[in-house]
């Protein structure tokens, strides 16, 4: 028979068991946990700039682009932000973070002509990603599914205030203004690919 | 399997074995204002209007954009910010860029000229002079944040306001569509090339 010595065990419960640093952040608004997740994209770059990104593009590909994109977006987000609450690991992978809003901002620069739904699946998926981030993020702080639903009410609504007004654009100008916004989020993505080799994105 | 935990021996060495975990145990200091977060913003929104190469540069992509008309006008600064910070990825991965310096001074010589000149090029020509200058650009300036700050915060506000100065030198390229306007343009153009050569002075000295 195979002895455990004595020490390991509470070595490795305490291990195991012993608080970490939460680093997923949800500003505490004295409001509730719904509106400590409203208030989460204001201070999280990296989902609202690929938010920004996706909304733009749904915008640019036009108004049925936009009503699947608002819909896929939020709905995958909720979806996957539930499976991420149930987690018992935090997912953050920073790189995938940025390497969607860069790939979503260069779309928005160059406007490629896409279908509707095309746009809608990625939207579907950048939700998929960063919903499963979020959900993972409130599981570690012992946040609950009313901070998931304050966060996907908020990207439901900047979602739809931006795609319908993207879509309300005419002026040739105003979609070139929307596209340098795009380039501008894709410089962003590759400044923050760098940051991140670095180690101090 | 059978464990041995009754022993007093065993006892004592599971006691200092938690004492030790926990006196090396690391921990986060949290005896810190989170200040730097908002400031890295700032810093990077302020950055490129601190050094006045950068800013020369930005304003005559925008001029030589305005002189070249649709679609330079929007492409030009569109190409800027990405190739720039793709200078800055590459200098922050480490990757050395030679003549930096020199490269920034050039890039205000030739832009300069090219407004002086009122030189239309093909648009690939444009797109590949424009790309070329600002890896230098980005190289240079996108790398410094200070310690303690946002380098995403940072990085946004380094693009806006590199953009901002770009959108300044197309409001300003407007003029063009006068005939005074032209000349004006043509004008601002040797200003640029001027700055161009005193930087390559400082950066050859």
């Amino acid at each position: 028979m195979k002895m455990i010595h004595a020490s390991i065990l509470p070595t490795l419960a305490l291990l195991v068991l012993s608080p970490q640093a939460a680093l997923a952040h949800l500003v505490t608004s004295g409001l509730g946990p719904f509106y400590d997740g409203a208030l989460h994209l204001a201070i999280s770059p990296d989902d609202l700039l690929g938010l920004v990104a996706v909304t733009l593009l749904a915008g640019l590909c036009g108004a049925r682009a936009g009503r699947l994109t608002v819909f896929s977006l939020s709905l995958s987000w909720f979806i996957a932000g539930l499976v991420g609450l149930n987690l018992p690991v935090t997912i953050d992978l920073p790189w995938l973070s940025i390497l969607s809003f860069l790939v979503l901002g260069v779309l928005v620069a160059i406007n490629p002509k896409m279908h509707p739904k095309v746009v809608a699946s990625l939207a579907g998926l950048f939700g998929l990603i960063h919903g499963l981030f979020n959900g993972s993020a409130l599981a570690a702080i012992g946040a609950g599914p009313l901070a998931l639903t304050g966060i996907v009410v908020t990207v439901l609504v900047i979602a739809l205030l931006i795609s319908a007004f993207v879509v309300s654009l005419h002026a040739a100008w105003t979609r070139i203004a929307v596209r340098v916004a795009g380039s501008w989020v894709a410089a962003v993505g590759m400044l923050m690919f760098g940051w991140l080799v670095r180690g101090t994105g | 399997m059978k464990i041995h935990f009754l022993c007093r021996k065993d006892v004592r060495r599971m006691i200092m074995t938690l004492f030790v975990v926990f006196l090396f145990a690391p921990v986060s200091a949290w005896a810190h204002v989170e200040s730097g977060q908002a400031g890295g913003f700032f810093s990077g929104l302020s950055h490129p209007v601190s050094g006045l190469d950068h800013v020369l540069a930005m304003v005559a992509v925008g001029l030589w954009g305005a002189q070249l008309g649709r679609p330079a006008i929007w492409l030009l600064p569109v190409a800027f910010p990405m190739m720039m910070a793709f200078g800055g990825m590459l200098g922050l991965m480490g990757i050395p860029v030679p003549g930096i310096e020199i490269g920034i001074a050039v890039s205000g010589i030739v832009l300069g000229a090219l407004i002086l000149g009122e030189t239309k090029m093909p648009m690939i020509g444009a797109l590949i002079v424009v790309a070329f200058f600002a890896i230098f650009h980005g190289h240079a300036h996108g790398t410094e944040l200070e310690a303690g700050q946002n380098a995403m915060l940072y990085s946004m506000g380094f693009v806006i306001c590199t953009g901002t100065l770009h959108a300044i030198g197309i409001g300003m390229g407007l003029v063009h569509r006068w005939k005074f306007g032209r000349l004006a343009l043509r004008g601002a153009g040797s200003v640029v090339m001027a700055g161009g050569l005193y930087f390559l002075w400082g950066a050859l000295s």
